[in-house]
């Protein structure tokens, strides 16, 4: 009996150990490093002193803090309802064709999710060129002239939320089409014998029946674009004056740049309390949902 | 009748429309790619006069991107195959075996979905940092390992196979390990495929983590390295693009491929199932 025991032991351990090993290096303690890291005055590498909260003071009484916190709520903004919207939208176009007509569509659409971001900012910046880019002829029919979008501090950030809603929308197209098939036939049926318009069905059917799909991408988005940096960083780099500044970029620059790794941790369990916040919201939502 | 059937036309004519328009700047890329460098800025054309590949002779052997690709292969495989490897044993302890601590560990698990990556990039430096794995295949394979969605969704699929089976395998004196690698995995073969492509895409698409923990350029992923050839060579439109192209040619093939098991997995991993 005690040998059975004892070899059920060690299957458990074998089995579990490996994950729970590469869990507790590469991922629980570097977030117990993140909240000490943010409460010394360390560098990148080495050791720093206890300063208590004096990092967060200092957050506090920086402007570029300010402005990337602000800057990446108008991300969020420009991207998450946009993005959900059309994703609805073109979920609602692409479902009703069939057969290879609809997988060709789709992936036309989906393409753009598997690229990687460097890619997708290559091509923009090429699309959006000043001198030579495609899409200058249509910014120049709205604006009577050419812009360098990604200097412009105007244009940056919408044009970076462009980028990323095209990027990025495959996924919650996908979403959405799930949703959609799951309503049943027959009550688009049943609406159509009662003589209901397509206005009338989409209202009445697909609208009240496809909202749960709809709050989990618009939350899954919330969550997903408050990490901005990659676009950011690649099209701008938080610039004009600062206009595209988000907050991983202001980790990014003060634990990689200044070396000053203390306040880059403090900026980041910044980032990561909001996160976790919308997240425990979010599951909150759901599960509400899913009773 | 006839209304519907004009009006479905119309909206058929749309959606191709807007089809065409959305993976425009995708054909836009491929066909400044085939054209020569002086057509790129002299002439708009939509099909290129002739087909010119310079671009790629140039992307292929006069930037790193060999060796960017070898890092890419490496890393991404490493980590599709760790992940799957270290997931699916967790997941089956979690899912069959009845231990002590079992409920927490699920908890935790399930808990770490909130966890930002991107917020821990300082301390996983650090920590590479000091295991000295800057700039080596396993600082970026490192920290991408835990991807918590993957133990849960084999455990949901394990949950579902019958006990029966588990039991009739160990009248026959068969170890756990047997039992997970020679029936519970071979069982679920299909999502197996469908978790490990879309951890191989997102490992080779990663860019953050390797653009932090490498800087010299031999050792940079595709997804970072092809970030600095326009520094090194001044803005060429034609190599820039050619250079994009070939670095997204192995996810993009691996999606057309398997679309269906990518579609399946992102359903699994967003909560709704597939």
């Amino acid at each position: 009996m005690t040998e059975q025991r004892r070899s059920k032991t060690l299957t458990v351990v074998l089995m579990i150990a490996p994950f729970v090993i590469t869990y507790l290096t590469v991922f629980a303690y570097p977030v117990y490093k993140m909240f000490a890291l943010s409460f010394t005055d360390a560098p990148l590498i080495g050791e720093g002193r206890w300063i208590g909260f004096d990092n967060y003071i200092k957050l506090l009484n920086q402007k570029l803090f300010f402005t990337s916190v602000w800057n990446t709520g108008y991300f969020v903004l420009l991207t998450v309802v946009p993005n959900t919207l059309i994703g609805l939208g073109l979920a609602l176009m692409v479902v009703r064709l069939k057969g290879w007509l609809q997988s060709l569509i789709l992936v036309l659409f989906f393409l753009p999710y598997i690229l990687p971001v460097s890619v997708v900012t290559q091509i923009w910046q090429w699309v959006l060129d000043q001198q030579f880019g495609i899409a200058q002829y249509a910014i120049e029919f709205f604006t009577g002239k050419r812009i360098s979008v990604f200097r412009d501090p105007i244009w940056a950030m919408p044009m970076v939320a462009l980028v990323t809603v095209w990027w990025t929308n495959g996924f919650n197209l996908l979403l959405f089409i799930a949703g959609l098939r799951n309503i049943p036939a027959d009550y688009y049926e049943a609406a159509a014998l009662d003589g209901a318009t397509r206005w009338q069905c989409f209202r009445r059917i697909t609208w009240p029946l496809i909202w749960p799909v709809t709050a989990l991408v618009l939350t899954l988005q919330l969550i997903l674009q408050l990490k901005i940096f990659d676009q950011v960083y690649l099209m701008t780099e938080g610039g004009p004056f600062n206009s595209t500044y988000v907050l991983l970029q202001l980790v990014y620059r003060e634990a990689f740049r200044l070396n000053h790794g203390g306040l880059g941790s403090a900026v980041a369990v910044f980032l990561f309390l909001i996160i976790v916040t919308v997240s425990v919201l979010q599951y909150q939502l759901l599960r509400v949902r899913g009773r | 009748m006839q209304r519907k059937s004009i009006g479905n036309i119309l909206l058929l004519v749309l959606t191709l429309c807007v089809a065409c328009m959305w993976a425009f700047p995708i054909y836009w890329a491929v066909v400044t790619s085939i054209k020569p460098e002086q057509e790129v800025v002299t002439k708009t054309t939509f099909i290129p006069d002739v087909f010119n590949f310079s671009a790629y002779y140039f992307a292929l052997f006069e930037t790193n991107l060999a060796a960017w690709y070898v890092n890419s292969l490496v890393t991404s495989i490493g980590v599709t195959v760790i992940v799957i490897l270290i997931s699916v044993m967790c997941a089956y302890a979690l899912s069959q075996i009845v231990f002590a601590g079992r409920r927490l560990l699920y908890g935790i698990i399930l808990a770490s979905f909130m966890v930002p990556s991107q917020a821990l990039v300082v301390s996983q430096f650090v920590l590479m940092y000091r295991f000295g794995l800057i700039n080596t295949w396993g600082g970026i394979i490192l920290p991408q390992l835990i991807i918590p969605v993957v133990v849960i969704v084999y455990k949901q699929f394990f949950d579902s196979v019958p006990k029966e089976l588990r039991e009739a395998a160990k009248l026959d004196g068969c170890g756990d390990f047997q039992i997970l690698f020679r029936l519970y995995l071979p069982l679920n073969w299909g999502i197996t495929t469908a978790l490990a492509i879309i951890t191989y895409i997102m490992a080779w698409n990663a860019f953050l983590w390797p653009f932090l923990v490498t800087n010299s350029e031999d050792m940079m992923t595709v997804t970072v390295g092809i970030t600095q050839v326009d520094d090194a060579f001044g803005v060429k439109y034609a190599r820039d693009m050619a250079v994009a192209i070939l670095a997204a040619m192995p996810v993009a093939v691996a999606y057309l491929l398997f679309q269906k098991r990518v579609t399946q997995a992102l359903m699994l991993s967003s909560g709704i199932k597939g």
